[in-house]
């Protein structure tokens, strides 16, 4: 995953160059002048703006690009959601821009750590994928609102903050950036095929005893095994994303008899333990993210990213200003937001197998051919590369899962934070010591 | 945990306070850095709390679910087993290296070399000496896979690598240098020539060690069960990484809780902990008095 930025750079900026410059430059001088009149480079320049999220979300190469393209400079700062959410409750100053995964929303909510965006500051809702500003699918089809869904996570009551709505306002919690739909990783090879799983109540087949992975977070960990139990039969939960103690305890119970019967193998904990869990056959099966998969198969060895019948289980994080910043660093704030999903970051996250909630602006930093690949689901037409130009797709390969609405517009579950989370956390520590 | 310097048993007056005045530098930097946070620890542990707010309090409840919660004797006898096995492995390990490194090498440089060579893996990081077990140890990993070749195994063998037995493997290659150097220490300041006079008054080899140089090394051994006992305790990642999450530490839980913000359990947690390390520590003093034996 390290490499050069220089080496990085160019790349990138190459491809720009050929494939998207003038659309791409455009989008970002018009913004500059018509957008923000009181914004001149020459007091920006000064400015320095502390932008803090999860490394897949804070990443070097954009805070470069952006610092390039806006005239003053963002640090990108990788740091983990423990230490993330505490900074930003206790030393909120250390932060400018706070890129939230939608779960950590609740803690923040109220504390006044963050402030509202009105919609009229940020340019490209219009352009916003409609399961943020609506909570629909393309289709007009109503998404999920098992767990945090979208919509009722983007909105304030009003302009103090206080309170969610579940509704459109005028005053949103962050911008949205980048999501997902997380599901199922295989070994084929090892499983016997790519057919052999087709539904969550796989992970729990006993034929997969000690073969077998779960994300070692409490929130997703036990939120997949739902899914698999639901799919089951076992029982149905009124809302997988927010359950009561009751089901908690029944999952929990279930959840120690399979440990104890030795059925899974390991919780992972970070990116690479997942791909090396995969990769060296220690699990056949478990719960994963997108870029794992592309990292086992660039080792060469086949995984499948499997679209289940029940659905997917999605996230989405977003970007919101802290409430600290005024005046000029504030409108800076503004300016880099808009920056954020104006193309570029949105180019660069596809080649990661993320979406960017403004698809129209990321296609112009794309190739026809990655577009095709990354977002309709369609056989690559040439060799895929990621962002830092290593292959990771031979030519007529296609994405597992297909295009982005069969896949996002599949969630069966969104990511959360549970009302009885203290709950959850007591039972999920007992759970991993028995 | 520093023993204080060897001047202080000294029984004059004046030399007292001198060397009271040399422990003054360590005592203002404990009081500051490990008594004022433990402090705060101690006050958070009786307070209330809900999802992002510590609320000032005095309630017990924190501790009254920690005693009553199954979960924290399972994991305190699940460390305490940890510690105990690794405790008795790296003090046959430490003891015996020390001891060949003393008794049998010839040379003081030669010595010192070898010694220097006891700490060579420890020039890379602690998580990559640990990470690098994962591949040797896994289901296709080398070590199953030349027990297979040899015909020893006709099935790989699971329990390997994230298992107990896994922890215990990185837990005694991790610490058994803690033992060693201690041990080392006290052999080589025992003076030969008492073995030539065990030895001279018909003691056998494995008497002059039991009755002479087990009984001198007492200080190595009990300042290297220290670090080996509280290292053990204190961990929570070799236990999450080497169990593949399969295991808890105290550690461990505590972090989980952190992660979610609860502190005021967490702080409890803690505390207890700490006074639980505190008495392990304290009874291995009683056994071997090391302020004594280093000024002796």
């Amino acid at each position: 995953m390290t490499r050069s930025s220089s080496e990085t750079g160019k790349k990138v900026n190459r491809r720009t160059l050929l494939k998207g410059a003038a659309a791409g430059s455009a989008v970002v001088a018009t913004q500059g002048i018509a957008g923000f009149p009181t914004v001149w480079a020459q007091n920006t320049k000064d400015v320095t703006l502390v932008h803090a999220g999860g490394s897949y979300a804070a990443i070097k190469e954009i805070g470069e690009q952006a610092s390039k393209d806006l005239g003053f400079k963002i640090v990108m700062q990788a740091i983990t959601d423990d230490v993330q959410l505490n900074r930003s409750l206790t030393q909120p100053q250390t932060i400018d821009i706070n890129n939230i995964d939608s779960t950590k929303l609740p803690y923040l909510l109220g504390k006044g750590a963050i402030a509202p965006i009105p919609v009229a500051k940020y340019k490209l809702w219009g352009e916003t994928v409609p399961l943020f500003t609506k909570g629909s699918y393309p289709n007009g089809k109503m998404a999920s609102t098992q767990g945090l869904a979208p919509i009722e996570a983007m909105f304030y009551t009003d302009k103090d903050a206080k309170k969610l709505a579940d509704k459109p306002t005028e005053f949103l919690t962050m911008i949205p950036t980048i999501y997902n739909a997380d599901t199922l990783g295989i070994r084929p090879d090892l499983v016997g095929g790519r057919d052999k799983v087709t539904s969550w109540k796989d992970l729990l087949d006993p034929k997969y005893k000690g073969k077998t992975a779960l994300v070692d977070y409490a929130p997703v960990g036990v939120m997949d095994v739902a899914m698999a139990l639901e799919a089951r039969g076992d029982f149905k939960y009124a809302d997988k994303g927010n359950m009561t103690k009751d089901e908690i305890d029944k999952t929990i119970k279930i959840m120690i008899d399979l440990k104890k019967g030795g059925h899974f193998r390991s919780f992972w904990s970070t990116f690479d333990q997942s791909v090396n869990l995969m990769a060296s056959g220690e699990v056949v099966i478990q719960s994963m993210w997108s870029p794992a998969v592309t990292a086992v198969r660039s080792r060469s060895i086949d995984c499948y990213y499997v679209p289940l019948k029940e659905g997917y289980r999605g996230w989405f994080v977003g970007l919101a200003p802290m409430a600290h910043l005024s005046g000029l660093k504030l409108d800076c704030a503004y300016e880099y937001m808009n920056w954020f999903n104006s193309g570029w970051q949105g180019g660069f996250i596809a080649k990661q197998g993320y979406y960017s909630a403004v698809p129209s602006t990321a296609k112009k930093f794309l190739t026809p051919e990655e577009w095709d690949y990354w977002y309709d689901g369609k056989p690559a037409a040439v060799d895929i590369k990621d962002p830092y130009g290593t292959l990771v797709e031979k030519k007529g390969s296609t994405r597992d899962g297909g295009g982005i609405w069969d896949r996002m517009g599949n969630i069966a579950c969104w990511n959360t934070v549970m009302d009885e989370d203290r709950y959850l956390t007591r039972r999920w520590n007992e759970f991993v010591s028995s | 945990m520093a023993p204080p310097p060897a001047q202080a048993v000294v029984e004059d007056n004046s030399g007292e306070r001198a060397s009271w005045f040399q422990v003054a530098p360590l005592v203002v930097v404990l009081l500051l850095f490990f008594g004022l946070p433990m402090l705060v620890v101690l006050a958070v542990s009786f307070f209330d709390f809900s999802r992002t707010e510590i609320i000032p309090a005095f309630i017990f409840d924190n501790y009254i679910d920690l005693f009553r919660s199954e979960v924290t004797f399972r994991l305190y006898a699940s460390s305490l087993k940890f510690a105990l096995i690794v405790w008795l492995v790296t003090l046959v390990l430490g003891f015996n290296i020390a001891y060949f490194l003393v008794f049998h090498v010839r040379g003081l440089l030669f010595q010192i070399g070898l010694f220097l060579l006891c700490t060579v893996p420890f020039l890379t990081s602690n998580i990559i000496r640990m990470i690098s077990w994962i591949p040797f140890l896994g289901r296709n990993g080398i070590f199953n896979q030349a027990l297979q070749g040899a015909g020893i195994t006709s099935q790989p063998l699971e329990f390997l690598l994230f298992s107990d037995f896994a922890v215990i493997v990185a837990y005694v290659h991790l610490f058994t240098l803690f033992m060693v150097v201690p041990i080392f220490n006290s052999m080589a300041r025992i003076d030969k020539s008492l073995l030539e006079a065990a030895r001279d008054a018909g003691a056998g080899r494995f008497r002059v060690v039991a009755e002479v140089v087990l009984p001198l090394s007492r200080t190595g051994i009990a300042l290297g069960s220290i670090f080996v006992v509280t290292l053990v305790m204190g961990d929570s990642f070799v236990v999450r990484t080497m169990s593949g999450g399969q295991s808890a530490s105290v550690v461990s839980a505590l972090q989980n809780e952190v992660a979610a913000l609860q502190y005021p359990p967490a702080a409890a947690s803690a505390v207890i902990m700490v006074i639980i390390v505190t008495l392990m520590v304290a009874a291995i003093l009683r056994v071997v008095d090391v302020r004594k034996e280093l000024a002796g």
